[in-house]
């Protein structure tokens, strides 16, 4: 985020409301965790204390009217991809999503035979930010956020 | 000269209220005037973890659970009365005054915990601790048909028959006991056309 003015003497702070809004929005990340499959246990695993992702604000919410983004960690079945567009829609807009693995990318290891997978999450909701890997390390989910957090830095409340 | 305050101590609270109220509601209009607004029928309907949200959630409660709230607070109110009572019960200002206090407060307690007790007899007693279920009542009438009636249908229509030890004509015997059955219905598979 870029400070106009920061001035650590004087205990002041200018700067622009969309700076502010971005900042407030980039530092409390909640996501709605999706867990659907073996991807879930990659980003409980990054939510523990070993990667401890509260250390970005992120912290997961169990009701869609509190979080801010949906990590949808796993494969995207037909018959989930219905509850995940419901849940979705229940989000407080601004929301994001990441879609985490290559399941819920483009199919993954379904994505010729699997008659039951979506191929893709973004084929059901807009998605923001695609963490490749099957599944991906706590790391690479940590990466996506940080990319997130980027994306949202250069929002802006005109074009909203 | 000290200058005397022209708020009291609860004047101070007062304005620490007012001053909570205003800054809670001048922080949500904060949000309602930056929050993004774009509902749509999905998105207003209830969370249901995902699924659709179906039925009245006007549902009728137990009424068993009425009962047991009842006596719940009967003893929710004992506890109340027992938390003074424990903070003067040993206060050594008034056992120094009259030290038959100590006593005099302890025997009070029990009476009062001993009528409490008589209540729950009571309530023990009349069966309101149990837990109210349908009971299966059971329509026995006394037996009007004789057991040499049931004897009599054993004897005639099922009918054991004797044990046959792997002589190999066992069904010779076994039609030989048995009338011919009648010949059944076997299955006809049946196409029908359908009309689109």
């Amino acid at each position: 985020m870029s400070l106009e003015l920061k001035r650590e003497d004087g205990g002041i702070v200018i700067t622009k409301m969309d700076d502010l809004l971005n900042w407030a929005r980039l530092s409390s990340l909640w996501p709605m965790s999706f867990g659907i499959a073996c991807c879930a246990i990659e980003m409980m695993g990054s939510m523990a204390s070993t990667y401890d992702l509260d250390r970005f604000g992120v912290f997961p919410r169990p009701s869609p009217r509190q979080s801010d983004v949906i990590i949808i960690a796993g494969t995207v079945t037909f018959k989930m991809a219905e509850r995940i567009r419901r849940l979705y829609e229940q989000m407080p807009e601004p929301k994001y999503v990441i879609s985490m693995g290559s399941c819920s990318n483009c199919g993954g290891p379904y994505w010729q035979h699997g008659y039951h997978v979506v191929k893709g999450v973004d084929r059901i909701i807009p998605v923001d930010i695609y963490v490749q890997g099957c599944p991906p390390r706590p790391e690479s989910l940590i990466g996506g956020i940080l990319e997130l957090q980027k994306k949202i830095e250069l929002e802006s409340l005109l074009n909203s | 000269m000290e200058e005397a305050s022209q708020l009291t101590e609860f004047g101070k609270i007062f304005i620490f209220l007012v001053m909570g109220i205003l800054f809670v509601l001048f922080t949500f209009f904060l949000g309602w005037l930056v929050a993004l607004r774009k509902p749509n029928p999905l998105k207003l309907s209830s969370y249901e973890c995902g699924e659709e949200p179906t039925g009245n959630s006007w549902i009728q409660f137990n009424s068993r659970f009425y009962v047991v709230a009842l006596i719940f607070l009967l003893f929710d109110v004992e506890m109340v009365f027992i938390f003074p009572w424990a903070t003067i019960f040993s206060q050594e200002t008034l056992l120094a005054a009259d030290n038959r206090w100590g006593w005099l407060t302890l025997i009070e307690m029990f009476i009062f915990i001993g009528i409490l007790l008589i209540g729950l007899m009571y309530v023990w007693k009349k069966g309101d601790l149990n837990w109210i279920r349908a009971e299966n009542i059971l329509l026995a009438g006394p037996g009007k048909v004789p057991m040499a009636m049931y004897a009599r249908i054993n004897d005639t229509d099922y009918k054991v028959r004797e044990f046959y030890m792997g002589s190999g004509d066992e069904q010779a015997i076994i039609q030989a006991e048995n009338k011919p059955l009648a010949a059944r219905p076997t299955f006809r598979p049946q196409f029908k056309k359908t009309l689109e």
